[in-house]
């Protein structure tokens, strides 16, 4: 077929930023599917409340102190996120360095105050249905936490390498810093659903 | 838009140079690590395609065996517990190894094609989901040979799959099959949405999508929202059988209905997320043998889009007589009868398309109006189950076993074979034999009409499905023996249409770019394409690019040919943003898939599997992601 040339794409950038870049779309979407993940283990907590006749069941009412503190955490550490994403697009190398850092011990805090939160509830995963579906929902958002935590850490090395002064290693810690503001915003359905929930 | 400094002279001059170049960038080299490393599109969704196939084989092979043992009264063939193992093997393995990733499959290799780029986007994602696709079938069909092949059905069911029935590993080995398919599907979901969004030829408006491309956007965000559900059933299956969780043991506070409630979440949608890409197949086949564009377009995609998100509002008919309330019910039968308006709005525009065009009967099209015929008569059936009387007389028997037949092989398998006739020259560069497609539509056509619709009466007359065996007193030996030798019609079909794709890749006809006159950009490069897809990236005025060109395509140039390149675009208006670079081949892909597997296959044994498990597959992602100073890396 005979070709008829029509446009030139010569002067577009090699790599595109944000919305310009497939990777920050496949963030989204892994988002979403894990989105519906959340929703639908706090759909299975409230399904399993639905049918139970006292609800925690032969358990407590959960300690606020380890969740509340996490939400604090979380909620704080979207600040430093914020600022790190500025830094990225400002293409601020020591900044950016600097930033990853600081995210990676704020994303290595949680984990601790994690640790506490599974006693918290005062009931086992294999005690009965309700420390199963509460042992699941904070195991799938500890999955989360250590996931993102590990993906910040390699990127942290990377930042120190030679690999560092890329538009596309900036693009990277935007797309990390988008999926860190991911798992915070997941945990507040999650801690309201764990914590509050069984207080109405 | 500019010309520059090109002219239409200077591509013919350069144009030997560039493809030279081209193909040194996007080659994928001879040699065993090489096919292991590579992540152009079109290799792995051969492979994909091929092995569903082999799967699809496979499991027509069970159906045979099960026919063959319910032929007559009280067979000895097969014992209860094979019997039990080969039903379930035979669903799921159709459902989960077949029919998603076939039809996936088919977009991994004509999506990017038909929108215009070089590759899908995430293409190492796309290689890491092939051997994880094959691990999980390997899986389930390793297990079945050593006879711990599941037995609780496809949809495996609580308490009989639980820790209380479900002795041994049969069901893990069905629960972590699951995990590797939807991974799977899921990655693959992914990078059509993304390419879709993303890497549309300049000018490729949304309404300038072809119908095959908007039914996989669908479809894929279909497989997004529903998977996850039985991601979290399947796991939470594993829990309760291994380290004793209680989510289905209602001593304990857990609830079996939650399974189901789970399961069809997932498991109706899952119906959609076969039949949406064949009614996209339809569209396009339709299309180029009416000889026309489709007539009612935008019908078409809101008819598309609504099913999908009806497709959700559904489950509970699956649930009918598990004794849920009155209204729940009647919301669900409402919503199960709304699903026939968007599927009736698609077929009268493919009508209007044929009444006003100038058909031509050729294989594909006969496959399509097979399709119009059966999946009419399985959306008639559907129509009737969706009534919770008539449901609660017919669970459980063979008339649901026919309904389901007719909707699956009538809605997606005879536009799948029809598809596979279309574009069979684009994959292998050679025609299908236009006679033995005729013989292959005319016994598949006949033999699966006699084969099932016998199945509505068995089921009238009370023969409940998943029965190894039945006493010689009933009144079901006649009609059994009948749809048994039917079968082998269908059998025998299929078997032509095996041979006639094997024997066509070697010595077929000679296609050229575009056999068929069609009008989708897939056709404007050769058959089978090169690695690069198109020497130029095309650039779209029109809906039906290749009618309104009169043999001339207009192309963008300016991309480099020393990285692997492709455009980037905005999402609705298709506007050019970025010359992005597109992963080289790797290993590592490769390698994540299998620790993948070591970790999804020992978690069935010990939770502990988990967190070692976990180590080489991260390892894996860094040597995936990590640069390597490749020109891919630079921006």
């Amino acid at each position: 077929m005979k070709e008829h040339p029509v446009l030139d794409l010569v002067d577009l950038p090699p790599h595109g930023m944000g919305a310009a870049s497939p990777t920050w779309w496949g963030t989204l979407a892994f988002m979403l599917i894990e989105g519906t993940g959340f929703a639908l283990v706090i759909a299975v907590y409230l399904y399993l409340m639905s049918v139970a006749t006292q609800w925690p069941l032969n358990a407590p009412q959960p300690d606020l102190a380890a969740g509340t503190m996490m939400t604090v955490l979380l909620l704080a550490s979207l600040i430093p996120n914020l600022i790190l994403t500025r830094f990225a697009k400002a293409r601020a190398l020591v900044s950016v360095r600097i930033g990853l850092i600081v995210m990676s011990i704020l994303g290595t805090l949680p984990l601790i105050v994690r640790a506490y939160e599974f006693p918290a509830f005062a009931v086992k995963w294999d005690d009965n249905a309700y420390g199963s579906i509460v042992w699941a929902i904070l195991g799938l958002h500890t999955t989360h936490l250590v996931t993102d935590l590990v993906d910040t850490l390699v990127l942290t090395v990377l930042m120190f390498s030679r690999h560092a002064n890329s538009v596309r290693r900036y693009g990277d810690v935007e797309d990390n810093a988008m999926y860190w503001n991911f798992v915070v915003a997941a945990w507040v359905p999650v801690y309201l659903c764990l914590y509050w929930v069984p207080r109405l | 838009m500019t010309t520059a400094a090109h002219s239409a002279e200077d591509l013919a001059t350069e144009g030997g140079e560039i493809e030279r170049q081209l193909a040194q960038t996007w080659k994928t080299p001879d040699g065993f690590w090489a096919a292991l490393s590579t992540v152009d599109h079109k290799i792995i969704a051969r492979r994909y395609i091929l092995t569903a196939f082999v799967f699809l084989a496979l499991g027509g092979a069970l159906a045979l065996m099960m026919r063959l043992q319910l032929a007559q009264p009280e067979s000895r063939f097969i014992g209860p517990d094979r019997y039990n193992q080969i039903f379930t093997m035979h669903g799921s393995n159709m459902m989960f190894l077949f029919a998603v990733p076939v039809m996936e499959a088919m977009a991994v290799y004509l999506v990017p094609l038909m929108v215009g780029t070089r590759n899908i986007a995430f293409p190492r994602l796309n290689a890491f989901s092939y051997w994880i696709f094959l691990a999980g079938g390997g899986l389930l069909w390793i297990s079945f040979v050593l006879d711990m092949g599941p037995d609780v059905g496809w949809f495996a069911y609580v308490p009989l799959s639980g820790p209380q029935y479900g002795a041994g590993k049969r069901a893990d080995i069905w629960a972590q099959m699951i995990t590797f398919t939807e991974l799977s599907a899921l990655a693959v979901a992914v990078e059509i949405v993304v390419t879709i969004f993303k890497q549309r030829a300049p000018g490729m408006t949304l309404d300038r999508i072809p119908l095959f491309v908007w039914s996989m956007l669908v479809t894929a965000f279909v497989v997004i929202l529903a998977m996850p559900a039985i991601m979290v059933a399947s796991t939470s299956l594993i829990l309760d059988r291994l380290v004793g969780t209680h989510f289905y043991n209602p001593a304990e506070g857990g609830d079996v209905l939650l399974w189901q409630h789970l399961f069809w979440f997932f498991g109706h949608p899952e119906v959609y997320i076969i039949f949406l890409p064949a009614v996209g197949m339809v569209s396009t086949i339709v299309g180029t043998f009416a000889r026309r564009p489709v007539f009612g377009y935008l019908g078409i995609v809101v008819a598309l889009i609504s099913t999908g998100v009806l497709s959700f509002g559904l489950w509970v008919h699956h649930m009918f007589v598990a004794g849920l309330p009155r209204l729940g019910e009647s919301f669900f039968t409402a919503s199960s009868m709304a699903i026939a308006i968007p599927a009736g709005i698609q077929i009268f525009c493919w009508l209007a398309t044929l009444w006003d065009g100038r058909p031509v009967f050729k294989a594909p099209l006969l496959f399509v109006i097979g399709f119009f015929f059966t999946f009419v008569l399985g959306g008639l059936t559907g129509v009737m189950v969706a009534s919770v009387p008539f449901d609660t007389q017919v669970h459980d028997t063979y008339f649901v076993v026919a309904h389901f037949h007719y909707v699956l092989i009538g809605g997606a398998v005879f536009p799948l074979i029809g598809a596979i006739y279309y574009w069979f020259p684009k994959f292998t560069g050679r025609l299908m034999s236009e006679r033995l497609g005729r013989w292959v539509f005319g016994l598949i056509f006949v033999g699966f009409n006699l084969t099932f619709f016998p199945m509505h009466i068995l089921g009238f007359q009370g023969m409940p499905r998943r029965i190894y065996t039945y006493q010689p007193e009933m009144p079901w030996d006649t009609l059994n023996m009948f749809v048994s030798l039917s079968a082998l019609i269908l059998a025998i079909g299929f078997l032509l249409f095996f041979y006639d794709a094997i024997r066509s890749a070697r010595s077929g006809a000679i296609a050229g770019p575009n056999p068929w006159k069609a009008s989708t950009l897939e056709w404007a490069t050769a058959s089978p394409p090169p690695a690069y897809n198109f020497r130029y990236i095309p650039v779209v005025t029109s809906r039906d690019p290749l009618w309104t060109t009169s043999g001339e395509l207009t192309v963008a140039v300016g991309l480099r040919t020393d990285r692997r390149e492709l455009v980037v675009s905005t999402v609705a208006e298709a506007r050019p943003e970025a010359r992005e670079s597109s992963p080289r081949n790797s290993i590592w892909p490769f390698w994540a898939a299998v620790a993948t597997t070591v970790m999804l296959i020992s978690s069935i044994f010990s939770p502990w599997a988990v967190v070692w498990g976990s180590i080489p597959i991260a390892i894996a992602l860094i040597g995936w992601f990590w640069p390597k100073g490749a020109p891919e890396d630079e921006a």
